[in-house]
This record gives C-alpha cells, structure tokens and sequence, in this order.
C-alpha cells in the first residue's frame, strides 16, 4: 500500500500536522499496522520535496510546535492518477482497495469506477490464465488454478464492496 | 466484427419491481459475453428478454435487422428454435426421454427425420463427451454430465447465438470447468455466439468481455478481441 497516496487523500480533506494525519490514517486503514512517526515524517519530507505538499504555517499549542500540510493541485493530480489506476492484480490486495474505495468516497470521486477498474483488470489477468490453462498440462492447471481462485476470492469482495457502497458511504463520512 | 444481437433502452418490471430499466446490449457473431452483477440486479431478465422469451415493456430487441419484440409469438418462436440454443442452470431436460432423444428433439420439432436428428445428435453427443448416457434417461445421469447433455441439445441446430444461465450453477468446480470448456470451445468452432449470465467470476473468465448490470442498466466493462 502507498503511504504517500494515503496521506495525500487524506490531506485532500484540509491541511493537517503529521501527528494528526498518523491518527487519522491509523484510525481508518491502520488497525493491524500503526504508521510509526518516522513514517508519517519521512513520507511528508518526500512529498514536500516533490511538491505534492506544501507547508501550510504552523500550529501553536502547549507542546512543541506543530508544521501543518496542505495537499497541492500536482498531489491532487497524483491521488486522482492513483485511484484511476486498477492495482496489479495479485492475490491479498485488500488493504490498497480498501483504502482506494475510502479515499474515493472521502473525496467525493466514483468508488464504484474504482471497482469497475479493478474488476476488469482482475477478470482480464483470469482469462490469460484460463487460456494458459486450458493449453497447457496439469501441472500449468494447477498453477493457474491456485491464482485463479485467488483471484476470484478478491473479486467477490469487490462485488460484496460495490453492494456495500452506499453503507460505506455513511460511514466515512461520519 | 459485426452486430448479430443488440438491446437498446429495455425496462422491464414485475409489479412494483424495476428489474430492467433501460439496460443496452451489442453482442457480435462468434463472441463469448459474460453478463455479471449481484443477485437481482436483472441479467437473467436480460437474457431472456434478448432470447425472446420474456417482451420488454420498452426497448428494442433486434438480431440481424429483425425487431424481435415487434414479432408475432410464432414467429418468435420459430426463430428462438432455429436461431437460438439454451442451457439452464438446471438442464431441463425431458425426464421421460433417453439423452440422445433430448439432444435430437429440437431438430425433430423442426422437421427433421428421426434418423438424421440422432445421427446429429450423436455427433454431438461425442463431442460433448457424453455418448455413453446415450440411452440413458437424464435422471440416470450424473449433474454434469445431465449439463454435457443440455450443451449439445443447445448446438445440434447450429445457432447463431447459443444463451447459457448460470450453466454451472449447480456443478462443483471441476465438472462446471469442464462444461464451460466444453461450450466455449465449440461455440468458437462453430462460430456461434454465447451469452452468458453468471455471478462466478472463474465462470466468467472463460468470455472475451463482460458486460456488468447493476439495477436494471448494464455497463460494458471491457472489450479483449
């Protein structure tokens, strides 16, 4: 999964300082794995660097001084290019979906286009492999196989996703 | 590749329920089309409105230039017989029947003498693996092989476009695997087009393109040839 995507999506919402952005991204995506802070700082370092964020003045509080990011039109370019782009189909993609389908919602884009995208580009890596297998021995059978049923197993879940949709929906908007 | 079958603007409902509402579809001659979607999202609907079965509320269905749904019952049903093979999720069979007579029947209703029907039959029997349950009932015949015998029951009249509904539904992996290699190796022999309306994508992938409907409108997804 691409932290700098997520972190951009989730700046697409308004700026925010790193600490701020780390609960937010551990909240919705990072239940079995936290960021660390070095994470969240190297990632926005990066990202400066690349000019997908820019600093947005600094918070004031009782503790030390806080650095917020804003997201900039090329990092909205990039989280746009990212959500439209269906992932390499491979077998446990769900955590990258997961967080595509979110940041889609969060951000008012088509999470239905992203599955449709992802759909497709699954079911066209099912047919080569049908093909291979339906030519090949039976060893080339139960390679296939084992991907195919991999592959089928992330494509359920897109279409449990895509019915969940408008339940989502209500859910990360909360 | 030219248009052999296309839907445009069909609604269908059933009381209060919308189950087709403005859906569109363009099948070419010779191509393999998954129609995919949730249960109740109106692909079978789909189906058998483009096979003729069901009339639309609206909508036009038109294969080779002929408006399907301006068509007069018989003339319908001489086409679905010709033009037309199906394969159900259930084979439906003829139960008082052996399975060389169900394969030759739709070539007897239309005319053809006995003899020349099982001959066909036959031969297609062999092709679909099958001819050892020739002369046996459907009831005396395993789950796939009973699906073997409806596939070459849909081929014996040559069809142009060959509608199969969730043809694997009620087999486990490897018989449903075997059907639709089956099916789609000798629909793409004969040139014969099939449509096919599953929910499994392992099913699916034996398609050239799919064709996704969600509440009651299809969405072409992809095209491959």
């Amino acid at each position: 999964m691409s932290i700098g995507h997520a972190l951009l999506g989730l700046l697409e919402g308004g700026p925010r300082h790193g600490y701020d952005l780390k609960r937010a991204y551990d909240e919705r995506f990072g239940h079995d794995r936290p960021l660390h802070y070095g994470q969240v700082y190297s990632t926005l370092s990066r990202l400066l660097k690349n000019g997908l964020v820019s600093e947005a003045g600094v918070e004031a509080g009782d503790g030390p001084e806080r650095k917020r990011y804003a997201i900039t039109d090329a990092g909205v370019t990039d989280v746009e290019r990212w959500l439209g782009t269906p992932e390499k189909p491979e077998p446990y993609l769900q955590n990258t979906l997961y967080a595509k389908v979110v940041l889609a919602l969060l951000s008012g884009r088509s999470a239905t286009e992203v599955l449709d995208a992802q759909r497709s580009a699954h079911l066209t890596a099912m047919r080569e492999l049908t093909r291979r297998k339906t030519d090949g021995d039976l060893a080339d059978q139960l390679i296939c196989d084992f991907a195919l049923f991999h592959l089928e197993a992330d494509l359920r879940w897109l279409e449990l996703t895509a019915a969940r949709l408008d339940k989502l929906a209500e859910e990360v908007a909360r | 590749m030219t248009s052999l079958l296309t839907a445009e603007g069909l609604c269908k409902s059933f009381g209060k329920t919308n189950a087709l509402d403005g859906a569109g579809i363009s099948i070419r001659e010779g191509e393999v089309v998954a129609i995919m979607g949730p249960s109740g999202s109106g692909k079978s609907t789909l189906l058998h409105c483009l096979a003729g079965i069901l009339p639309p509320d609206s909508g036009t269905v038109t294969y080779r230039g002929r408006d399907l749904t301006a068509m007069n019952d018989g003339d319908r049903s001489e086409l679905r017989r010709t033009e037309f093979g199906f394969v159900f999720q259930f084979g439906q069979l003829v139960p008082e029947l052996t399975c060389l007579e169900n394969v030759a029947l739709p070539l007897r209703l239309s005319g053809v003498k006995r003899r020349d029907a099982e001959r066909a039959a036959k031969e297609w029997m062999a092709r679909l693996e099958v001819d050892a349950v020739a002369d046996q009932r459907p009831g005396e015949t395993s789950g796939g092989q009973g699906q073997r015998v409806a596939v070459a029951r849909a081929l014996v009249t040559s069809p142009k476009v060959v509608f199969a509904d969730e043809p694997t539904g009620a087999l486990d992996s490897l018989n449903g695997e075997r059907v639709m290699h089956l099916l789609t190796t000798a629909a793409r022999e004969t040139g014969a087009a099939v449509v096919l309306v599953t929910h499994e994508p392992r099913v699916a992938a034996y398609s050239d393109r799919e064709v996704v409907v969600r509440d009651g409108r299809s969405r072409d997804v992809e095209f491959v040839r």
